[in-house]
């Protein structure tokens, strides 16, 4: 099994910190594991995007072309990525913000509102673990309980206390993912 | 971890007594990772921010000259400052550890990942007939193991060693397996290793010792360059590392090094999907250069395609190994670009198999 992701928003949506927790979720699952960020300007304001892949076998380049699943979180990385899927591939993406939603029938597409029900819980900065929820409901590559040890490792101690929160928002990205 | 926290963790962990340096992107981690561990608290690591890269480097040349563990680390416009401590420490025969995380240029250029200083790295940088010994990681594991190594490889020649990454690897994220600690040398040890030449403070017992990289008579200068090159001759038959995949019935070799070598990789899985019977050489020391498996490969391939963010500077070093034996391109993407998988394929379909 070798998954190559790309996650792709605005600086700020927690995109980088999400691959990062799906990476060390790897690691908890005894698989290879390279997370390769975007840096530089790019990170200070405008988009953001972090490549992952998870392998049971050693990983080749961390820089890539073409992805198993794109995440997909603003209409700038919608233009750059969609292309970027490989046929039979998975594009996930939040609809807010999306002015041209993805037409390839291609690949399987799916959808999470998880600017809104951030909002409803009242968390927005639960929006990027939502995102992964839905991303692990259709590809179960790490187990639940490996996320939440890869949140352990990858959260500073103080931050602990809210690996629960963390975790209830994976499981309202996995109840609210549909396929469009 | 990212690359370059794994540099700094490896530096304490392989009791390094003191780290040199001036922040500058894609390496700035390094210092940031080292002033939040505060290893001075748990080793007695000294670990110091200077006023600019031309201190830090001659810092470590302070540092060296007394026997101990020295290292510094920059990127691409911070290594042209250093370049004249680094022939000095060469000079004066000094052990330390410098690591570059590239980045493009020439000038101030970007801070995206670039692998076009390898002619600086590898033809010894300042002035005078020198090397640095140049190691190439492809991994963050490798950017933990060639901290020792590059210590160990520094006092053994008595020459700085540098680890030569980019951006890539700097930045990444990889799972890697940490040395165990090991103590930082005490007083004993250093007289131990190093006793014959630094500076431990003088003692009755013992002539004084000199470190000094002048020599105003021409004839002894020219019988010390004679020594240099001598152990520049050693090098090249003890230390020369190099990996090879896929190699061993492969028509077309890729030959990269650091983060080009993991572009690479993918490039012969894809190549092999397709039938082309592709390999990678992968040049882990790049000074001294695997001139011979190199050599012993063109023998019976069909072409080489030397694979770097640079405009062609280390096939140039392929160039002299195969000998005309066999063809030999380049292929490059610069100014901060990295190359892609499928790019590469086409190059090397294009340039060499021209079918």
């Amino acid at each position: 099994m070798t998954e190559e992701i790309i996650i792709a928003g605005f600086g700020g949506q927690g995109v980088l910190s999400m691959g990062k927790i799906l990476a060390y979720s790897g690691i908890m699952q005894d698989q290879e594991v390279a997370w390769m960020p975007s840096y530089g300007p790019e990170m200070r304001g405008g988009t953001a995007n972090v490549t992952v892949i998870l392998s049971d076998a050693r990983i080749s380049s961390p820089v890539l072309t073409r992805y198993d699943t794109a995440i997909i979180l603003n209409q700038q990385s919608m233009d750059k990525f969609e292309n970027a899927v490989k046929p039979g591939g998975m594009l996930l993406y939040d609809p807010n913000g999306i002015t041209r939603p993805p037409a390839r029938d291609d690949i399987a597409i799916y959808k999470i509102e998880a600017t809104r029900l951030a909002a409803e819980a009242g968390n927005p900065k639960s929006f990027n673990m939502i995102v992964l929820g839905a991303f692990l409901k259709v590809k179960p590559i790490v187990i639940l309980d490996n996320v939440e040890k890869g949140l352990a490792k990858s959260l500073p101690a103080r931050h602990h206390h809210l690996i629960p929160v963390n975790i209830e928002a994976i499981q309202s990205g996995m109840n609210h993912v549909e396929k469009s | 971890m990212k690359g370059n926290e794994v540099i700094a963790e490896a530096a304490i962990r392989c009791g390094c007594d003191g780290y040199f340096g001036y922040p500058i992107t894609p390496q700035s981690e390094i210092m940031e990772t080292l002033m939040a561990r505060e290893p001075w608290k748990e080793t007695g690591m000294v670990v110091l921010q200077a006023e600019s890269e031309i201190a830090a480097i001659n810092m470590v040349y302070g540092a060296a000259a007394c026997g101990k563990k020295a290292m510094t680390s920059s990127s691409s416009p911070g290594l042209s400052l250093k370049q004249e401590g680094l022939t000095y420490l060469a000079g004066a025969e000094l052990p330390c550890l410098v690591v570059d995380v590239a980045r493009g240029g020439p000038g101030l250029g970007t801070i995206q990942p670039a692998q076009s200083d390898y002619f600086q790295a590898t033809r010894g940088g300042g002035h005078g007939d020198y090397h640095l010994l140049v190691l190439a990681p492809a991994s963050v594991q490798e950017m933990n193991d060639f901290v020792a190594l590059g210590f160990e490889l520094a006092f053994k020649y008595r020459n700085p060693v540098m680890i030569l990454a980019d951006g890539v690897i700097g930045q990444m994220m990889e799972k890697v397996r940490l040395d165990d600690r090991v103590p930082r040398w005490s007083d004993e040890d250093i007289e131990r290793i190093s006793g014959e030449w630094a500076l431990t403070g003088k003692k009755n017992e013992r002539a004084r010792h000199v470190v000094t990289s002048l020599e105003l008579d021409s004839y002894k200068q020219e019988e010390f360059n004679h020594k240099l090159q001598a152990k520049y001759r050693r090098m090249e038959t003890e230390d020369v590392r190099h990996e090879e995949l896929s190699c061993d019935d492969a028509d077309y070799i890729f030959v990269a090094y650091g983060s080009s070598a993991r572009v690479c990789q993918k490039s012969v899985q894809l190549c092999r999907e397709q039938g082309i019977k592709a390999g990678l050489f992968r040049p882990i020391t790049l000074y001294p250069y695997p001139r011979l498996p190199l050599q012993a490969l063109a023998r019976r391939v069909k072409g080489f395609l030397a694979v770097e963010m640079s405009a062609g500077q280390m096939v140039d070093d392929v160039r002299l190994a195969v000998n005309a034996t066999a063809p030999v391109e380049h292929f490059g993407r610069y100014g901060g670009v990295i190359p892609t998988p499928d790019e590469i394929v086409e190059a090397l379909k294009k340039q060499i198999i021209k079918a």
